[in-house]
């Protein structure tokens, strides 16, 4: 039953393929990245017909595992011009995952101006002319569930993606057929727009959960994987109340909160973009606020709150830590409604609120938008649709803003911004940014849990001793949980609660009748990364990009006024099992 | 002989009145002779199995370390998120 579907833009051909035997075994970020590194030519323009992009469910999608419907998203990124896997939530992960489709390979490039949409069903796969070309995700996605019903999940790209902007987003809808959920980072919204593909329609119809080879044996581990996640009190209940939201506070008090482009890490308006203010706003407004609210389907953790305004109507999802930071302190603007439709607006026009968000700071330090203001802001955010050209400058990221506005200060990693994190306030993340193939990145290894969170032992954020190592071990566990499915988020139980990686092992080992143990995980992630780390090689991103902008190690940070004093050599130490 | 206390989320709720913005104005004399952030802790009345991480001054510290005269002090239960 399990397939991959090739897509080729040009000819319109949309054929269903066995497996090939290289790709066995394999799923989410690991099937990806494998398939970027064999067949696109790591030199090829990114938004050009050699390269592809790859859809893949995780290998614990369409089973009963809490929290293991995500989708990987691959290429090679327009941003870095590295290899990239970008994750999201939402439907479409689990219901591909149901119609036994492993991955939706997309090749070449259809003529340009040309919008098309591709129908995936049960058995039959089609490309379509699309009539939403030229609508933002919102608008998009409401059209096309007049024509393919609400039993369907959607995959689109808004104009941002239409105009090939390098932060451009791909959206996923959520159970409610909002498109909310985002593969945010790389830009790989501008790679499907550049073959022409506007949406993918994915109707579950007949789809089933995939066949276990001892089904007692995974009811009993996936039992004992979602005690794990409900016994934890971030998993069991942090998330749910406060979102991600709740790390601004802890930010600002341990000194990382990046203010105002990275000139200091604490923001005096931090109380009113917190966690605790959102949870408060949203319980006191009510209407169609909802304080816990789970992305999708099996999902027990239930961090995506809905944030209302004051009158009850639905701004957007709560927005996210790293949203927060961006618009916020990042950029001086302490007014959390303001903040919430620059969400919602990155999540309609389709752009990474991370590389767009510290885009404005950037060019705030440059002179290019005044500094706080936030009508300012709201006026150049709506430049992404209307493609004026501050709009597109900012579309494209910080990098690209940087450049254009004369910016000393540009927080970026190969192409791609840092996220909501001072690494000289917490050096181990600064490790992470520096070393992932991803381009700066706090997922690939988020090493904020031991040096802020204690969670996973405890690391001084303040001292170079250790970080390396946190960051190596958490970066190979991260490629594992991205290739299983697996919300990033369960890695908070995975790192406290002893059973919960045995439990995914036994899970794993159930379905497939494999016989992993832990070390096997470890060489998975290891593997992956490796693969990664190659086609950047190839690439010619070589070891040399693996650095940190220099103001990091020249500029003291306040309050605590330490610098990032990680050296290149020891940085090259991160990978060592690369030779 | 007083502290800046700041709390974090739940641990908000057991001190009536809490303001965010400000903080709590903790005298520190009841905790002698010996203030630690768990005596202090314990005097304004926070229950100490819901603490998971101490920051003084913007370091983290553990329960049982010192807190003297004009410190500031932030208590937290677990949280998480990225």
């Amino acid at each position: 039953m399990f397939r991959f579907l090739r897509v080729n833009m040009a000819t319109k051909s949309c054929v269903f393929e066995d497996i090939p035997a290289e790709y066995a075994g394999l799923g989410g970020r690991a099937l990806t990245s494998t398939i970027i590194a064999r067949e696109v030519t790591p030199t090829c323009t990114p938004l050009g017909p050699h390269n592809k992009l790859v859809f893949a469910p995780g290998l614990l999608g369409a089973t009963n595992s809490p929290n293991a419907n995500r989708i990987s998203v691959g290429c090679k990124s327009p941003l870095t011009e590295g290899i990239k896997e970008s994750n999201s939530g939402g439907q479409p992960g689990g219901h591909l995952a149901k119609l036994g489709i492993l991955a939706i390979i997309v090749e070449d490039m259809a003529t340009e101006g040309e919008w098309w949409q591709l129908e995936v069903s049960k058995d039959s796969a089609k490309l379509v002319p699309s009539p939403v070309g030229g609508l933002n995700n919102f608008e998009a996605v409401g059209k096309l569930i007049e024509t393919y019903g609400k039993d369907c999940s959607y995959v689109t790209i808004g104009r941002a993606g239409e105009f090939k902007l390098t932060a451009a987003s791909i959206a996923f809808t959520d159970r409610e057929l909002r498109p909310m959920r985002h593969a945010g980072r790389g830009g790989v919204g501008a790679v499907m727009g550049s073959k022409g593909l506007k949406a993918i329609i994915v109707n579950p119809e007949g789809g089933k959960n995939h066949p276990l080879h001892d089904e007692q044996g995974f009811r009993e581990a996936a039992k004992r994987f979602a005690k794990a996640l409900t016994e934890h009190p971030v998993t069991g209940q942090g998330l749910a109340e406060y979102g991600t939201a709740v790390l601004v506070n802890i930010l600002h008090e341990a000194g990382g909160l990046p203010t105002r482009n990275f000139t200091s890490g604490q923001f005096e308006g931090h109380e009113a973009v917190s966690g605790e203010r959102m949870n408060k706003l949203t319980k006191e407004r009510g209407g169609e606020g909802v304080v816990a609210h789970g992305c999708m389907s099996g999902c027990i953790i239930k961090c995506s709150g809905l944030f209302p305004d004051t009158k009850g109507k639905l701004i957007s999802k709560w927005p996210e830590y790293e949203t927060l930071w961006c618009f916020g302190p990042h950029c001086g603007i302490d007014d959390l409604d303001l903040i919430a439709h620059f969400d919602h607006m990155c999540d309609d026009f389709g752009v990474d609120t991370i590389d767009v968000g510290v885009a404005i700071g950037v060019a705030m330090a440059g002179g290019g938008i005044p500094k706080g203001d936030g009508k300012a802001v709201l006026e150049a955010m709506q430049g992404i649709s209307d493609g004026t050209p501050l709009g597109r400058v900012i579309g494209c990221g910080t990098a690209t803003t940087g450049r254009v506005f004369g910016v000393r200060r540009v927080p970026c990693v190969k192409g791609q911004s840092l996220p909501a994190y001072d690494p000289r306030a917490v050096k181990g993340v600064g490790v992470t940014y520096a070393t992932t193939p991803m381009g700066a990145d706090h997922t690939a290894g988020y090493s904020v849990t031991a040096n802020i969170l204690s969670v996973g032992g405890k690391v001084d954020p303040l001292k170079k001793e250790g970080q390396i190592e946190l960051s190596r071990n958490l970066q190979v566990a991260t490629a594992s949980v991205d290739s299983v499915g697996l919300c990033l988020f369960t890695a908070f139980a995975i790192l406290d609660v002893p059973d919960a990686l045995p439990a995914i092992v036994d899970m794993l080992n159930a379905k497939y009748g494999w016989n992993l143990t832990g070390d096997d995980v470890v060489t998975l992630g290891q593997r992956i990364l490796s693969t990664e780390v190659d086609f950047n090689r190839r690439a010619g991103i070589t070891e040399a990009a693996d650095h940190l902008p220099d103001f990091f190690s020249d500029e003291p940070l306040p309050p605590h006024n330490t610098t990032f004093d990680i050296t290149h050599e020891e940085l090259k130490t991160t990978f060592n099992w690369i030779k | 002989m007083s502290v800046l206390v700041k709390l974090s989320t739940t641990l908000r709720d057991h001190i009536p009145g809490y303001n965010p913005e400000t903080g709590l104005d903790a005298d520190l004399t009841a905790c002698a002779p010996l203030p630690t952030a768990e005596t202090l802790a314990r005097h304004i009345g926070l229950p100490l199995e819901e603490i998971k991480i101490v920051m003084v001054n913007g370091r983290r510290q553990e329960l049982t370390s010192p807190v003297y005269d004009g410190d500031r002090v932030a208590y937290f239960p677990a949280v998480g998120g990225g």
